[in-house]
């Protein structure tokens, strides 16, 4: 199950098994999309897989997500969705009342965003074989005019810039699956962020050097990934990561580190020192980026891996998520 | 208020920083040993050691109840639950904890019905709505969560729940803190006492410490306000030659301890005569057994336990690092056969366990000049001689 965690197992299944096999080197970076050239024409393509239980909770349901997380994985590459496919995998006995409620979700999702849900394809499977749905989104893009995408473009100096709060979604999960008695009022972030990417884009351009949706294994396995391909350290500063109080009050209860809790309707970005402020004043001024902060800059070191300055001037490294976050309760 | 946020209050805990600067007699080496394991994760957390000065150590004690806990014991509940309609219930703590044959997350991967709960309350809910099967609730930890899996265990009785047990693992902290004193390398002078575990026993039990070994116990809180301010209740006794154990978490800690508590845990345990401990070894008295009483509810009694014995592997130093003599990256595997992901010791174990808290926080960060001053948040440019000690 660590495998499909987001965190280090997942990075060692894709650099020690699919990528040499498939590509035929294990060394390249890993992005959000791929971006392919066709007749001339550079498009990103990109494929993301929902499993997500329970299907629906608040402020979202599986079939919001399986749009936003590719119009997001498509426009952290610097690429806007202009159409996605879309598979189900169907367990038999389903009711047709909640295929039918995220079918609908969907194409509210994919109206919201601007892209357009082109095809699809539907298999069921044996009772048993599945757990109700899943759902497989894959997209295409066009690339957006003056932006180059590249962990290696990162350099020491480059501020680290957040969307907003993190940690809503993957504890809107954990309260949802209903394991816990804790309530909180806390929805989904889901969403989708190409409005703010976009803004980001056309205030720095070529200033922004790089972004990452920080979906499983949260902000921490996305700044440790990029940390490692760039080959510098990101240092954060802990009291400018944007977290919601309930977020916080339940990672402290569940010995959780918000760092490692996914998001789905946040973003990353490494922007030049010089482009960095008026690129946060735009992030802020954009309708769903007014909580965006500046939580962090590239160093020479600590080389390859994420620190954080605590409140208190000492500092602690943060690794990469381990398997899934487990509470802590003795 | 909101009980945390004070306690974490930058200007209260520089001024803090500073009481310990001005406290600590520069000509001695003070080596203080905060028992528990909710500590030692603090501590990293928030990077308090930065805010030391360096003759102020801080020894990592043995209060990590899943470090501790020998690997045979592991194997012992996976192989009862390995019954066809065994429910296998442990907290989330207990689940990458590696037996022999895998941790209780690899076994459910193979199909087993592993669960993860908060409570053993929830694993009683689990025993009544799956009446068809076994529920055995794998129980850990200290004093903190004993009293919890007592009244499960009164409630299971009184309800007649015949498809419940309990996998007995609870530990006492005394013991551990007396086989530590008792070690012949050992040198320490004195105690962040166990906040939550003194929820429930009270400070009392902490008095030999300071009466007969003649060292300061400062039962601490957990937020770094509460962990630096016990620090400075000790440097004080040290600097008045005097021992004695204080309360430092008096917002949650009673001198005399959570009687109910206490009278749940007499009602449903008794003292096994020795138990092994990770890293220690065996310790008499140490740890807790269920009564006769209560036998159709112990797993042990009720069913047949192998009793498997598995010995630490050689190499792995964790008797050592709990001892304080070696520093956990001073030990051999550490980061290498070593770490979170696959521990080989015990205290790489859990995220409370020293060494997994040094690799998870510590290990690879550059060597930052230490600063008189707390106030560092604007440091984030190294120093180009930092740049090359970290080189």
């Amino acid at each position: 199950m660590a495998h499909g965690a987001g965190g280090k197992a997942s990075r060692r299944l894709i650099e020690g098994l699919f990528a040499p096999i498939l590509f035929g080197s294990s060394a390249g970076p890993l992005g959000d999309a791929a971006h392919i050239q066709i007749n001339g024409t550079q498009i990103a393509i990109t494929t993301d897989s929902f499993v997500v239980k329970p299907l629906r909770f608040p402020g979202g349901s599986i079939g919001e997500l399986a749009i936003n997380g590719t119009v997001n994985d498509l426009a952290v590459s610097g690429a806007k969705a202009e159409a996605v496919v879309v598979t189900y995998v169907l367990e038999a006995g389903l009711p047709t009342h909640i295929l039918e409620a995220e079918v609908r979700a969907m194409a509210d999702a994919a109206e919201k965003a601007g892209v357009t849900i082109a095809g699809g394809d539907t298999k069921v499977v044996e009772h048993g074989k599945a757990d109700r749905m899943y759902i497989t989104t894959t997209g295409i893009g066009r690339l957006l005019p003056g932006v180059e995408i590249s962990p290696q473009s990162v350099q020491p100096g480059d501020k680290v810039l957040l969307s907003g709060p993190i940690g809503d979604h993957g504890i809107t999960i954990l309260l949802a699956r209903g394991d816990l008695d804790l309530e909180a009022d806390l929805s989904s972030d889901t969403r989708s962020v190409l409005p703010l990417v976009q803004a980001l884009v056309c205030e720095a351009g070529a200033g922004v050097r790089w972004m990452r949706d920080p979906t499983r294994g949260g902000v921490a396995t996305s700044l440790n990934e990029l940390a490692r391909d760039c080959g510098h350290g990101i240092v954060l500063c802990e009291d400018k990561i944007p977290i919601r109080d309930y977020v916080r009050g339940a990672c402290e209860l569940l010995g959780l580190d918000p760092l490692h809790i996914a998001n789905e309707g946040q973003f990353l970005a490494i922007v030049s020192s010089e482009h960095a402020e008026s690129a946060l004043k735009t992030l802020r001024a954009t309708p769903g980026g007014e909580e965006a902060e500046m939580i962090g800059q590239v160093c020479e070191q600590p080389a390859g891996a994420v620190l954080v300055t605590t409140l208190y001037g000492g500092t602690r490294l943060v690794d990469m998520l381990v398997g899934d976050p487990l509470p802590r309760i003795c | 208020m909101k009980f945390v946020d004070e306690f974490r209050s930058p200007q209260l805990i520089a001024k803090t920083g500073e009481e310990i600067r001005r406290l600590a007699d520069p000509k001695r080496h003070y080596r203080i040993m905060e028992v528990c394991g909710g500590h030692t994760h603090a501590i990293y957390r928030f990077g308090l050691k930065d805010l030391l000065p360096s003759n102020v150590e801080l020894i990592h004690g043995p209060g990590c109840p899943v470090c501790v806990l020998p690997m045979g014991r592991i194997d012992d509940g996976l192989s009862l639950a390995a019954e066809p309609n065994f429910i296998f219930a442990a907290f989330g703590d207990m689940m990458r904890v590696p037996g022999t044959q895998g941790s209780p997350l690899e076994y459910k991967a193979r199909g087993m019905d592993v669960r993860i709960v908060y409570s053993p309350a929830d694993a009683l809910k689990l025993a009544r709505s799956n009446p068809e099967k076994h529920v055995m609730f794998f129980a850990i930890g200290f004093e903190t969560t004993a009293p919890s899996t007592a009244l499960t265990l009164m409630r299971a009785k009184a309800e007649g729940l015949r498809n419940f047990s309990v996998f007995c693992n609870h530990v006492t902290i005394i013991p551990a803190i007396r086989a530590i004193l008792d070690s012949p390398d050992m040198r320490l002078d004195g105690f962040v006492g166990p906040g939550h575990v003194s929820t429930v026993i009270g400070c009392r039990p902490y008095d030999w410490i300071a009466k007969d070994e003649g060292k300061p116990v400062v039962v601490s809180g957990f937020e770094p306000l509460d962990i630096l301010q016990s620090i400075v209740m000790l440097l004080r006794q040290l600097r008045s030659g005097k021992a004695k154990v204080e309360n430092q978490y008096k917002r949650v800690v009673l001198w005399e301890g959570n009687r109910a508590a206490l009278r749940a845990m007499a009602e449903v345990f008794e003292l096994r005569p020795y138990f092994e401990w990770r890293g220690l070894g065996f310790i008499s008295q140490s740890a807790l057994k269920i009564r006769a009483s209560y036998a159709e509810w112990d797993s042990e009694q009720r069913f047949s336990v192998p009793g498997v014995r598995v010995t630490d592997p050689k190499a792995a130093q964790c008797g050592e690092v709990l001892k304080g003599v070696l520093k956990p990256a001073q030990c051999k595997l550490f980061g290498r056969e070593c770490t979170p992901e696959q521990p080989v010791g015990a205290l790489m174990v859990s995220s409370e366990g020293s060494s997994a808290a040094y690799f998870n926080y510590e290990h690879r960060k550059p060597l930052l000049p230490k600063s008189g001053s707390a106030n560092r948040k604007s440091k984030w440019h190294m120093e180009p001689a930092a740049k090359r000690a970290a080189d």
